[in-house]
């Protein structure tokens, strides 16, 4: 199979005496799926907060496509084509939904600072018609011209989501995409991230519902304590009886 | 590269707005250049500030600074190089602009309320050291002013010196009167084009963007930091460029222009006509001065006229009742307005008018929100 897109190398971190990572390392093949489960407070989001720069590790190094991303400023690594969907949802509330997602494709487009202020947003119809495409993969076409603080949890999610879409990223890390979703949103949202898996985009996707991690997954990390416990295929890891203890039956 | 044809309407309508003053203002007695004049000015200034507080997000408490430094930097092109405004107004517009990007520097490390004390400290500061260290610049408390013996080397190079000063003048045109406000208003269309196109483009989607949720913008790919370095550059020049107007419509500079209720005063210009509108704060601006200009002109002999037709117990009753808040008390006027104001209308004064057109339109409740969203005019 192909080579590793992202390495989380032998990664340490402590907040004061609770080690909330160590001895993490993972390798995220290109092209796959990878979930990352574990009980609360395993330290799931903050190995996601490590990979993005939000979180220096104490030791260890963070290795995106053979660039270390360790020590790199957030929009550096976002240019680098990793984006993060986060597990409260990060919006831009007194923007419009479709601003909202044109934004982000504005980073991609122009990078990270671009004075154009004499440019006319409403002019730049490639752009707007890739937000609008995005927003109607999520369903939130029609309420492209709402504030995006109107929305529920739920919406905001999955706006979320088109924002980070619209990327084009070669990684995508996703904490919790389907929580507070109904049932039936949760399936849409399946559904649209195997679109992406069929089209080559590698997903990191911490997740707590397991029929969202078995019908996405390629591959499965358990973590527990800030320790991986096991590391496989989903069959592997499901019948692994140390995860059972752990985590699938300790919490079901 | 045109704006949308809404847009150009818009536009059309300020500038026939603004170029009518005279006329209009005519009625309630301020029509005259000297205020005029001022409305015109504060009005460049209050746009440039909300581009800053109203599109990013960032209240700065010090932008008289930046109003002050163009005032000096314009005086200065007058005593140095020649009495014409275009030179002296764009050199103000340059070194506030490059003052702005030092002061920006440092004070864009922080934001909230950090960034407000920051820059209020640097204005306070430039204020003192107006007073004292750099008196040679500045002329301390007397105020920078023009002397018959100043070099003006690019007019002596042109025409011997006549007798006295000279006026500032246009194009030789002298500017004094209706003249010199004809050229304010001009360059607060011009002003107020540039914050719209500002507005319209993606550079200001990305300041909005910013003032909505900066963590979010660094995790999207932007360096928040250019772009709010470059709003802060770009208010501090409409500053600058207000302060030059200030002195080429009257050519002196005082250090008290820099002062912190001189800051202050822009930031309830832009409140009070509504922060991240485009016309609010020149709305703002003209409502202050006017309250400035004409509700101290006000004193009691006035107001026993105003009140002359009703019975006497009565006319002196209401005149004892209404004094404070004329003449030396304006400001006490001032303040219950903008008290009601933002009480009432949080949104300043063009969400009073948005209110108004609201109750006339009654738009269907689905596409309330849109008008919501529909850029601020």
């Amino acid at each position: 199979m192909a080579n590793a897109v992202l390495h989380v190398a032998d990664v340490h971190k402590s907040f004061g005496g609770l080690r909330a990572l160590s001895d993490i390392d993972l390798q995220v093949m290109e092209g796959t799926t990878h979930a990352i489960i574990g009980p609360n407070g395993a330290g799931k989001s903050t190995l996601l907060n490590v990979c993005i720069g939000r979180i220096a590790p104490d030791t260890g190094a963070v290795v995106f496509d053979g660039q270390v991303i360790t020590g790199k400023q957030p929009h550096e690594i976002n240019q680098m084509g990793v984006v993060r969907v986060f597990q409260t949802p990060e919006i831009f509330p007194d923007l419009s939904l479709l601003h909202n997602v044109m934004v982000p494709a504005f980073a991609k487009r122009d990078g990270s600072f671009r004075l154009n202020a004499l440019q006319v947003t409403s002019r730049q119809t490639a752009i707007r018609e890739e937000a609008e495409h995005w927003l109607e993969d999520v369903g939130l076409h029609k309420q492209r011209d709402t504030l995006a603080a109107s929305l529920s949890r739920g919406d905001k999610r999955r706006l979320e989501l088109a924002m980070g879409l619209v990327q084009h990223p070669r990684l995508l890390l996703l904490d919790e995409p389907t929580a507070g979703m109904s049932r039936h949103d949760t399936n849409s949202t399946i559904d649209l991230l195997r679109k992406f898996k069929e089209r080559g985009m590698t997903k990191v996707i911490i997740e707590h519902d397991m029929h969202v991690v078995f019908s996405l997954a390629d591959r499965v990390t358990v973590l527990a304590q800030g320790r991986i416990i096991a590391d496989g295929k989903p069959d592997e890891v499901r019948g692994n009886p140390v995860v059972q203890e752990a985590y699938l039956g300790g919490a079901h | 590269m045109a704006i949308l044809r809404n847009d150009l309407v818009r536009l059309a309508l300020f500038a026939l707005v603004v170029l009518t003053m005279p006329v209009w203002l005519a009625p309630i007695g301020a029509a005259y250049p000297d205020l005029m004049q001022k409305i015109a000015i504060y009005g460049i200034f209050a746009i440039g500030f909300n581009i800053l507080f109203g599109m990013t997000g960032y209240l700065s408490f010090g932008h008289a600074a930046f109003l002050g430094v163009g005032s000096y930097a314009a005086v200065w092109s007058f005593k140095l190089l020649t009495m014409s405004v275009i030179p002296a107004v764009l050199f103000a517009v340059v070194v506030a602009g490059l003052f702005a990007a030092v002061i920006g520097f440092v004070s864009l490390r922080r934001s909230g309320i950090y960034f407000s004390i920051l820059t209020l400290a640097f204005a306070q500061m430039s204020y003192n050291l107006a007073y004292s260290v750099l008196t040679p610049i500045t002329n301390g408390e007397t105020g920078l002013q023009l002397a018959l013996d100043d070099p003006r080397y690019l007019d002596a190079a042109f025409a011997t010196a006549g007798p006295g000063i000279p006026p500032p003048n246009l194009f030789g045109e002298q500017l004094a009167g209706l003249s010199g406000f004809f050229f304010c208003a001009v360059l607060l269309i011009l002003c107020f084009y540039l914050a719209m196109r500002i507005d319209r483009s993606p550079f200001g989607m990305m300041l909005k963007a910013i003032k909505s949720n900066q963590t979010r913008m660094a995790y999207t790919g932007f360096n928040t930091r250019p772009y709010t370095l470059a709003a802060f550059i770009i208010s501090g020049m409409y500053a600058g460029l207000a302060g030059g107007l200030l002195a080429a419509t009257d050519p002196l500079a005082g250090a008290e222009r820099m002062q912190w209720t001189a800051s202050g005063e822009v930031v309830l210009m832009t409140i009070l006509g509504g922060v991240g509108t485009l016309v609010g704060p020149v709305v703002g601006a003209g409502v202050i001065k006017y309250f400035e200009n004409i509700f101290s002109a006000f004193h009691e002999a006035k107001l026993h006229e105003a009140f002359s037709f009703l019975p006497d117990g009565l006319e002196n009753l209401l005149v004892t009742a209404t004094a404070p808040f004329v003449g030396e008390g304006w400001h006490l006027t001032l303040g219950v307005v903008f008290m009601l104001i933002v009480i009432f209308l949080p949104g300043g004064l063009m969400e009073g008018v948005r209110r108004i057109r609201g109750a006339f339109t009654r738009r269907p409740a689905g596409q309330e929100e849109r008008g919501r969203l529909a850029p601020a005019e």
